[in-house]
């Protein structure tokens, strides 16, 4: 019973992170692949935590700590340094 | 309600040049007092992260925490020093709720057959002036799934919110509405007399 | 064991039930980030179906380890998440906006823009003033 779940639970993650890796590499624009990515992220997080739960330990929990105060650090990076030279799909005159 | 609006809005003399050792031990201890709760919180944070409450940690809490604000120094964030436990606990349950629905609304509308949702920017105004109350508004309505705020203007407190999933004015004015509720409940919290007896 | 079989049976079932609810909104995140029109729309998707998803999953690991240690690991996680979170959005909602990454059709109302206009022709006039 209980390892069905912790299957299905693993399923779900794994579909998660595919699919934003898909988001990833399609884009369109940058700021979609930093959302994606951010995404992908935190599944990590949310993958240790299930591997420390289907496996029984604590052993990687300040793997999470760190994921989890340094996921910000990229994504601003990313978002402050967008330029206008960034092209938009609806508008042309952004450029 | 634990009411203190001793220093409430006066004006910060240049005192410094003076001599009076009064006056200045005065201001090093209003600073002390506001700098008070970031502090603890740091400690409280590192103990979390060493796992342990112990003597130990909470010495060297004390060492970082103090080597940290001076460190990176932020302007001291101007508490009111009014707080009100049962406003608190009400917003906190409002938001803890509202995190739990607008979730799984937001999910919904992720997995809805229709073709696409349509979003709105809103333009609110809010009634406070105060930094910490604004942003203590900002990250709520961000964390609150279906809001987000993508633009602010401090000087004026305006905050731009895009809504997911508005498709008519009413909804529009509904995120507006919303968007002062949550910073009405953050007054009665921990805002000034001034500012609350400006919402109530 | 003690007496205590059936509660270790009812925490773990409970813990892989909420385990199983929170990756479940973690694809509605990825799901809402494929299927949503235009970037400010997949920041929504992306980071609050998520918040809520983290909080569960870590519930269901304290719920499984019940120790008081760990708890007080797995508090900075959410801690630090809820407070990031919202200014990471914040920052690429905002470029986002500003670089154009919205369908403008699919916007009902925009509140922002004749804003954005008038500050820009009033940073004209005087030139100290701050960008909106």
């Amino acid at each position: 019973m209980v390892e069905i779940l912790y299957g299905i639970a693993a399923a779900l993650l794994a579909a998660t992170a595919i699919i934003s890796m898909y988001r990833v590499i399609v884009g369109p624009t940058i700021l979609d692949r930093v959302i994606a990515s951010d995404v992908l992220l935190t599944t990590l997080i949310l993958v240790v935590a299930t591997e420390m739960v289907i496996n029984a330990h604590t052993r990687t929990i300040p793997l999470m700590v760190i994921l989890a105060a340094t996921a910000i650090f990229g994504t601003v990076a990313v978002a402050r340094f967008v330029t206008k030279t960034e092209g938009s799909p609806w508008r042309k005159d952004v450029p | 309600m634990i009411d203190d609006t001793v220093n409430d809005g006066a004006p910060r003399n240049e005192t410094a040049d003076d001599d009076l050792p009064t006056m200045s031990e005065d201001r090093a201890h209003a600073t002390f007092l506001q700098q008070l709760p970031l502090l603890v919180a740091l400690v409280l944070l590192w103990m979390m992260l060493w796992g342990s409450v112990s003597v130990l940690t909470i010495l060297t809490g004390i060492v970082v925490a103090l080597l940290v604000t001076r460190a990176f120094y932020l302007p001291p964030v101007e508490l009111s020093r009014r707080f009100n436990p049962f406003w608190a606990i009400a917003f906190l349950t409002r938001f803890f709720g509202e995190l739990f629905v607008a979730s799984f609304q937001v999910a919904a509308l992720a997995f809805a057959p229709k073709g696409r949702s349509r979003s709105a920017i809103v333009r609110v105004q809010l009634r406070t002036r105060a930094d910490i109350i604004m942003t203590l508004t900002s990250i709520t309505i961000s964390l609150v799934p279906g809001s987000l705020v993508i633009e602010v203007d401090r000087r004026h407190a305006v905050l731009y919110v895009h809504v997911l999933g508005a498709s008519s004015a009413d909804d529009v004015e509904e995120a507006r509405h919303h968007t002062l509720s949550i910073e009405r409940l953050i007054i009665a919290a921990i805002g000034s007399k001034a500012e609350w007896e400006l919402v109530r | 064991m003690f007496d205590l079989e059936p509660w270790d049976t009812i925490l773990d079932i409970s813990s892989a039930v909420l385990l199983v609810v929170g990756a479940a909104l973690s694809l509605a995140a990825a799901v809402g980030l494929i299927r949503f029109p235009d970037a400010l729309a997949r920041l929504h998707a992306a980071t609050k179906p998520q918040i809520l998803g983290l909080i569960l999953i870590v519930i269901a690991l304290a719920l499984s380890v019940r120790s008081w240690a760990a708890l007080l690991l797995l508090l900075p996680v959410i801690v630090f998440q809820m407070l990031t979170s919202p200014i990471s959005a914040h920052m690429v909602g905002r470029s986002g906006y500003r670089t154009g990454a919205y369908d403008p059709d699919g916007l009902v109302a925009d509140e922002l823009a004749p804003d954005i206009e008038e500050a820009s022709r009033s940073s004209v006039v005087s030139s100290d003033d701050d960008e909106a």
